[in-house]
Order: C-alpha cells, then sequence, then structure tokens
C-alpha cells in the first residue's frame, strides 16, 4: 500500500514538471506532444517516455536542441547549395523547417508515413507547408519507387525514418539504396540518421559501403547515433569541406549548428565487421540484428 | 466397441492413417502461415510496409483460405483417399513456385499500372498468393473427411485436427518470423516450403499405396 502511495506521488510529482498537451494512438504509433523543461516535444510510444522524436524550445529560439538533428545539417558540407530537397520522416518537422530558411527557393519534398504526424507537426510545433515545402503521406520506399520512374532528381535526400523501437526493414536494404542513389543528382548526397549500438552497425554498414563506396561516418560524443553521409560523387576533400564548413557556419548560427566542428569527425575508416552481410531485399531481418 | 471387433491389421491401418494425416495437416498449417508472413516481406520492395499491405495480405489469405475449405469440403464427397490427398500437396507445391519465379515481374508490372498502393497490394497480393492458399486450404475438410469413420467422433476428429494445424501455423509463424528470416533468404525458404509440400505428396502417395496393398 505504501509503495503504491510511493507510486502515485511520484507519478504527480513528474506531471507537476512535464505537461501533456496533446495524444494520440494513430495507425502506427502513440504520439504525445509534451513540454517540460521549457521544451515542447513530440514523443512516440509515450509508455517508455525517452523516444523523443523532435524538441523544440517554448522561448521562441530556433536552436535545434537534439545533436543528432544538427549533425543530419553536416550533409550540406558535401552539396551546400541543394534545390531539391527529398526528406524521409517527419517528425516534428525541425529539418525541413530548417532546411526551408535556410535555401527558400529549394524544393522540399516531405515524405512520412503516419498521417497523424503531418496533423501533430502542424498543429504543434509549427510546421509549415506551401509550394516550396510539401509533404506527401506514403511509405518511402513507395515513394522512391515512383520518384524513380518519372526520373525526378534530388540533389540531398535525407533519411530519418528509423525510431528505436521498429525500423522499417525495406528501407535498409542494398536495393532501397541503389533506388535511392538513382535518384541523386550529379552533386546529389544522401544522408541517414541511423544507430551505432548493434550488430545491425555492421550489416548496415557493408551496405552502404557496397552501394556508395566509401561514404562519411559520423559520429560525436554524447549521442548513440550515428550519421551516415554519402554521395553520388567522389566524396570531397578535406579542403572543401572545411571550406563550406566556413561559408555555412554565420548561416547556421540561428540553429545552434556548430558546423565547423563537423570536418574533423567525418571519417572514411572502416570500423566495422566487413564480412556482415550485405542486407538485401531478400535478407534483411534488420529488427532480429538490432536486437543483438 | 467397433474397434475391438475390427481385425488387427485394420486397426494398425487406422492408426498409421491418424498419424500420417495429422502430421501432414500440421505440415500444411506451418506452411500456409510461414507464405503469409513472407507475403508481407515480398510485397515491402513496391507497396512499403503500410497497415494497409498487411491489409491486403491477410485479406487475400483469409478469402483464398474460405474458398479452399468450401472446395476442399466438395471434393471430399467423392471417393476420398490419400492419393487425392496428395495432389492437394503438389499441386500446392506447383503453385507456389510462381511466387519465387515470376513475383518480381508480377509485382512490377502491378506497381506500374496501379498507382494507389493500397489497391496495388491487394492485386498484387491476390496474383501471387491467392492460388496456393486456396489449395492448401482444400486440405483441412478434406483431412477431417480422411478422418471421421463414425458421425459421433466427426466433432472431436475435427476439433483435433484444428488443434493441430493451428498449432502448425503458430510454430510456422514463430519459426519463420524469428529464426528462418534471419538465417535463410526469402526466396530459399519459400522454395524450403515447397520442397515441404512436395516431400507431403509423396508421403501422401506413398501411404495410399502402402495402406491398400497390407489390407487388400
Amino acid at each position: 500500500m505504501m509503495r503504491l502511495m510511493g507510486l502515485l506521488l511520484s507519478v504527480f510529482a513528474a506531471n507537476s514538471t512535464a505537461k501533456t498537451v496533446h495524444q494520440e494512438r494513430s495507425l502506427y504509433q502513440n504520439l504525445s506532444v509534451v513540454e517540460k523543461d521549457g521544451r515542447r516535444c513530440l514523443v512516440f510510444a509515450a509508455i517508455r517516455g525517452d523516444q523523443n522524436q523532435t524538441c523544440q524550445y517554448l522561448d521562441g529560439s530556433e536552436k535545434l536542441v537534439f545533436p543528432y538533428v544538427r549533425m543530419v545539417l553536416a550533409g550540406l558540407l558535401v552539396n551546400p547549395k541543394p534545390q531539391r530537397i527529398l526528406m524521409v520522416g517527419l517528425g516534428g518537422g525541425s529539418v525541413p523547417t530548417v532546411l526551408h530558411e535556410l535555401y527558400p527557393d529549394s524544393q522540399i519534398d516531405v515524405v512520412e508515413i503516419d498521417p497523424a504526424v503531418e496533423k501533430v507537426a502542424k498543429a504543434y510545433f509549427g510546421f509549415k507547408e506551401s509550394a516550396k515545402m510539401q509533404v506527401t503521406i506514403s511509405d518511402a520506399r513507395v515513394f522512391i519507387k515512383r520518384a524513380a520512374l518519372s526520373h525526378q532528381q534530388y540533389d540531398l535526400v535525407i533519411l530519418d525514418a528509423f525510431n528505436g523501437d521498429y525500423i522499417p526493414e525495406h528501407l535498409m536494404t542494398e536495393e532501397f539504396l541503389e533506388e535511392s542513389k538513382g535518384l541523386l543528382s550529379d552533386q546529389g548526397v544522401l544522408v541517414a540518421n541511423t544507430f551505432s549500438t548493434s550488430k545491425l552497425y555492421d550489416h548496415e554498414s557493408t551496405t552502404y559501403r557496397k552501394v556508395f563506396g566509401p561514404f562519411f561516418n559520423f559520429k560525436m560524443k554524447g549521442t548513440l547515433n550515428r550519421v551516415i553521409i554519402a554521395a553520388k560523387a567522389p566524396l570531397p576533400s578535406a579542403q572543401t569541406l572545411n571550406e563550406n564548413a566556413a561559408s555555412l557556419t554565420p548561416e547556421l548560427k540561428a540553429f545552434a549548428v556548430p558546423i565547423a566542428q563537423y570536418p574533423d569527425k567525418l571519417s572514411t575508416a572502416i570500423d566495422w565487421d566487413t564480412s556482415a552481410r550485405v542486407l538485401t531485399d531478400q535478407y534483411a531481418p534488420v529488427n532480429l540484428l538490432n536486437k543483438e | 466397441m467397433d474397434m475391438a471387433r475390427q481385425p488387427a491389421s485394420a486397426m494398425q491401418h487406422q492408426n498409421s492413417l491418424t498419424y500420417l494425416v495429422f502430421a501432414l495437416a500440421f505440415t500444411s498449417g506451418f506452411a500456409i502461415m510461414s507464405v503469409e508472413l513472407l507475403g508481407g516481406r515480398i510485397l515491402a520492395p513496391y507497396f512499403g510496409s503500410s497497415i494497409y499491405v498487411w491489409g491486403s495480405v491477410i485479406t487475400i489469405f483469409m478469402v483464398a483460405l474460405s474458398l479452399g475449405y468450401l472446395i476442399g469440403g466438395r471434393l471430399s464427397l467423392r471417393t476420398p483417399n490419400l492419393a487425392r490427398y496428395g495432389l492437394f500437396y503438389a499441386l500446392a507445391a506447383v503453385a507456389l513456385m510462381p511466387i519465387v519465379l515470376l513475383g518480381e515481374n508480377a509485382m512490377a508490372m502491378v506497381f506500374k499500372h496501379v498507382t494507389d498502393p493500397r489497391y496495388g497490394s491487394l492485386l498484387a497480393a491476390s496474383v501471387l498468393f491467392f492460388l496456393p492458399t486456396l489449395v492448401m486450404g482444400m486440405i483441412a475438410p478434406y483431412s477431417v473427411r480422411l478422418l471421421v469413420k463414425h458421425q459421433q467422433h466427426s466433432g472431436q476428429v475435427a476439433g483435433f485436427l484444428y488443434f493441430i494445424s493451428t498449432l502448425g501455423s503458430a510454430l510456422g509463424t514463430l519459426a519463420t518470423s524469428f529464426y528462418l528470416v534471419l538465417w535463410l533468404e526469402v526466396n530459399t525458404i519459400m522454395l524450403a516450403l515447397i520442397a515441404l509440400m512436395f516431400t507431403g505428396a509423396l508421403v501422401a502417395f506413398l501411404g495410399h499405396y502402402g495402406m491398400k496393398e497390407r489390407c487388400l
């Protein structure tokens, strides 16, 4: 009985600091919007409570809250002037919003599987659709296959479709990466936000290596995410990266992205088991591997 | 009571028939759910893994199974025997082959012509999975007919057959999703299931002729 009281008290205590602004069960997940410590966050799978997808500061600051969101922008070091951008996975929409502010003339296509996520991004995270920024509700694999059929090209493709609980297995295979690579323009760059903690790391790395050859592996202290940056053309030299970082620094300041620090952390070194089996449409036990 | 009056060889015959049909019903139960689970994976590269892709797969399996039950029940009226039973397994194996051999082409064709992924996946699922599932559905009522000798036991026999085949389905689901996809390619698993169904056919044929000889 005392234990129960304690539990109840701790729940109330937590509630006094964290305020749930919105909650809904969508076709794919439990979504909630929670305000805590001056931040508003989109939370998937609220039971665990540690699945913050996107957070925004409530004081109107444009600073990006999470390191991995900032890390995704390292793709700009390879192509600093993307005119056509494809973003897979909307979340709270912070990356597309930043990109739209940086490149108001660029066309940004966002693909999101869950209609509820789009609704929440618009209602609670200030995400706005316009002629230059369009959201399509679709499975990314289907969108990319169709885009290839109609010969679309993108200068920047960002894959951010994974949350910790379930990884869409058909978005990590050799065939999928070939299809995505096929959408890249000659200067096109593909950026993927993924994890680095399980056996999957080896398999994912061998698969990217097979499709793209050498790619930048981007990891930073304080986050378990790793960002893969691959390009259609050969990767730029350290000098080019540093020059691009210098020119992007002022523009990215408002978003608190320390882009000047990034070039040194982009590594092409192989730090995975190269004998790990390549993931294909025929062999993609991604979620099983992620548990090992 | 009846059993006691039967000659020993006939009882033995009945026993081995029972075990054989149980084993085969288990096998087909296993294969049905293994194929269904792989179905989602096979469709994913073209139609994604949205909720309606699974909706399509499950719908087609249910419709095909229900028609299979109907047809299998009808066919069980005419001189039911193990040889015909074996034919269902052979037919199922043959009907599964196009999934491996033509699946890619069929899905590409559907993808090109049907832009709505809901109806695209429904059409692709029916092209690939309808026929083999229908044939596998025919097995269940036919199994019942092969084993029911007395009306008052019919419910018990049917119940035990559902038990065995659904247990097979559960194991097929678990084995495929937890282990087989981790070890093997989708097509390799499909080929193994095809081999399994052919083996089932062979066992049923052998049973048919073997038991006939001993009884006559």
